[in-house]
């Protein structure tokens, strides 16, 4: 094979982890899009939380150190003690709960009823709160986060692969993480799906999301709903953030994956969970390839809009996006 | 017992359709107009400009333009940001290209060329609705920035990547480059609002404003009374990119004087104007002046007593700010989500009754 086309082929798979990666952000957001009818701007932000919680709670670090030092004149900042990778991720679980009891409890509760559009500015109103919590919480350097994920270019694969180039082409490099995420999200897809199917919980979230007065009356709690599935937006927020902290460490710009994730959402349309998985693949594989192909023709950094443009087009010839519920309009 | 309509007595058709029919609303107005024009830039200095009175002048032509276009045709918008660039990046390409032409010229000529490009980008509004529409303006934002960065004849070839103004003179008086006073800065933006904002507040009460008002309110009803949604929609996108593309064009030339297009109108700005719009009263021609003002205000107050008053550090300041500027927007949604043009509404509404308000 000419090795042109085998860079191809290694832009296109990695452009396929990348997708994954995105899909799981966008998978947060349709989870509480279905359930409450809330665009979740918040849902980057909250990963970029887990995230820097986890890493907080690993290395025991004081919460709100700086602005207890800043205060008091004191010069404290760690316990001193490392807790091992799972207790800090249950623990990280246990906060998130926590918060979504809290946005529960002094946001939504208030605004039930309200239009859309309010419900989207509350939520980038929280992401705002989030991400200056979260810096104070826990100080806004970057931070490694390592749980012990496998990471760097398979070794193996390379190896296996080299052999289909000239002398100049040395196999595919595909990063270790990418394939533990892409297993991940399968993983996670498969529970939620199970989750959603099958459990009395589920059933009942279900039918939230197909009609809340429906389901207000025959004796479902919607505030538990509530918080039951800002809980799980919250688990996958923590494990996107795994994911994302661990590529490419805890800093603000992790928060920036949900604008990452939203050409992903519009493309698979935003109530459909497989749409969040193949839109995210697609948007993945699309960017990486243009920047491949188009991008040095025109300056490189394409990666910025061409997602959005490409749902944009896309959009115009099929409004609700891939596998989103047909939009009926009525007067 | 000052403002109320009684004894205010209206005799012909203009003076019934007049913006203020009581009358001492009417004085207040003119009070303003006569406190902006004849004393604050007398007594105005380079603190007082740079920090609250020229961005709030810029933000308020920028957020009327949005509540245009959010406010009164309902299409959100995220794209702000990359507007803004339009305008300033056209004014910039125009001033160096036509130094004879009055600097006033520019900045509408700027208006303009924002305009077209928000029609293009309108566009999608046809096909699009609802959230779709609001992530659909993300591309605008994302490729306009990129486009600005990318592309070397937008900045003239110069090194840096940057756009500095030259200095331009408005009747003998320089108003943008270095040398210019503060006065001067603060004239050139008061003029452009007031004409914009009563430019807007007509345009909205009159035939476009109501299509647009209808479109708002049902878009598919609206079209079957007879609004045609082409033309409703993308004057609502033309006007409202026109006005946000002149707060572009006197953010950069008048109030900055020098920008890098990723980090003055990044997406943090679209969001910023779009908080002005959403705290001061969608479709509200004084919410918007009262969201900018508030979003203006709020950080150099924070600034003041912390840093000031209390001595904390900057970045424990800015994180705080982050917290507060979010809690008082989820506060303000909770508690009068209609924005403060609501506040000021109830309390018109009690001031014609006090006080006696049985």
């Amino acid at each position: 094979m000419p090795d042109q086309l085998l860079y191809g082929i290694e832009v296109m798979i990695n452009g396929l982890m990348a997708g994954v990666l995105y899909a799981l952000v966008a998978l947060g957001f349709v989870l509480i899009f279905k359930a409450s009818g809330i665009f979740n701007y918040a849902q980057g932000v909250l990963a970029l939380f887990a995230a820097l919680t986890l890493v907080g709670l690993q290395q025991g670090q004081v919460p709100f150190a700086h602005l207890i030092n800043a205060i008091f004149g004191t010069e404290i900042h760690h316990f001193g003690w490392e807790l091992p990778a799972i207790v800090a991720i249950v623990l990280t679980m246990g906060v998130m709960v926590l918060l979504a009891i809290v946005i529960e409890k002094f946001i939504l509760k208030h605004l039930v009823n309200q239009e859309p559009i309010i419900l989207f500015m509350a939520t980038i109103g929280l992401a705002y709160f989030l991400e200056g919590f979260g810096d104070i919480m826990w100080g806004s350097d970057i931070k490694t986060l390592d749980v012990g994920l496998p990471q760097g270019g398979s070794i193996w694969i390379e190896e296996k692969t080299a052999a289909l180039g000239g002398d100049g082409f040395y196999g595919f490099f595909i990063d270790r993480l990418d394939i533990v995420a892409a297993l991940v999200a399968a993983l996670l897809v498969i529970s939620l799906t199970l989750f959603s199917q099958f459990s009395k919980q589920g059933r009942a979230l279900r039918a939230v999301a197909d009609d809340h007065q429906a389901a207000l009356s025959v004796g479902i709690s919607l505030r538990f709903i509530w918080v039951l599935v800002w809980s799980i937006a919250g688990f996958v927020a923590l494990v996107a953030g795994i994911m994302w902290g661990a590529k490419s460490g805890v800093q603000f710009s992790l928060s920036l994956i949900a604008l990452k994730a939203l050409p992903v959402l519009m493309l698979g349309g935003f109530t459909s969970i497989p749409g969040a998985i193949v839109g995210g693949l697609i948007i993945g594989v699309g960017e990486k390839l243009f920047e491949f192909t188009i991008g040095p023709m025109v300056g490189g950094a394409t990666e910025n809009w061409f997602a959005y443009v490409l749902a944009l087009v896309f959009l115009v010839f099929r409004p609700q996006g891939l596998f989103g519920e047909k939009i009926i309009e009525r007067v | 017992m000052l403002y109320r309509e009684a004894g205010d007595f209206k005799t012909s058709y203009v003076e019934d359709g007049q913006t203020f029919p009581i009358r001492f609303d009417r004085w207040r107005y003119y009070a303003v107009l006569a406190v902006a024009f004849g004393v604050i830039p007398f007594v105005i200095n380079d603190y007082w400009a740079s920090a609250v009175f020229v961005p709030f002048l810029i933000y308020a032509i920028a957020a009327i333009g949005l509540n245009i276009l959010t406010g009164y045709c309902g299409q959100v918008s995220l794209g702000t940001g990359g507007f803004m660039a339009v305008g300033a990046y056209s004014c910039y390409k125009l001033m160096t290209a036509f130094p004879e032409i009055s600097i006033l010229i520019h900045v509408l000529g700027a208006g303009v060329i924002t305009a077209a490009v928000g029609v293009l980008f309108g566009l999608p509004s046809l096909r699009i609705k609802g959230f779709y529409l609001a992530v659909a303006t993300l591309a605008a934002q994302f490729f306009l920035v990129w486009l600005f960065n990318k592309v070397p004849w937008f900045y003239n070839y110069s090194a840096s990547g940057q756009i500095s103004a030259p200095e331009r003179t408005v009747l003998g008086v320089a108003v943008t480059g270095p040398n210019t006073e503060a006065w001067a800065k603060y004239m050139v933006c008061l003029v452009f609002v007031v004409a914009l904002a009563w430019v807007a507040r007509n345009l909205t009460r009159g035939t476009v404003g109501r299509s647009w008002m209808a479109i708002r309110d049902m878009d598919i009803a609206a079209e079957i009374i007879g609004v045609n949604p082409l033309k409703a929609k993308l004057t609502a996108f033309a006007v409202s990119s026109f006005f946000v593309g002149v707060a572009g064009a006197l953010f950069f030339s008048v109030y900055l004087g020098a920008v890098e297009v990723g980090e003055a109108f990044g997406i943090q700005k679209s969001f910023l104007v779009l908080f002005m719009v959403i705290i001061g009263g969608l479709g509200s021609i004084f919410g918007s002046f009262a969201g900018a003002a508030f979003l203006v205000l709020l950080p150099v107050l924070l600034k003041n007593t912390l840093v000031g008053g209390f001595g904390w550090p900057t970045d424990l300041t800015a994180h705080l700010e982050l917290i507060i500027v979010g809690a008082l927007i989820i506060f303000f949604l909770i508690a009068e989500p209609h924005g403060l043009a609501q506040l000021w509404r109830i309390g018109k509404e009690k001031l014609r009754l006090w006080p006696f308000p049985h």
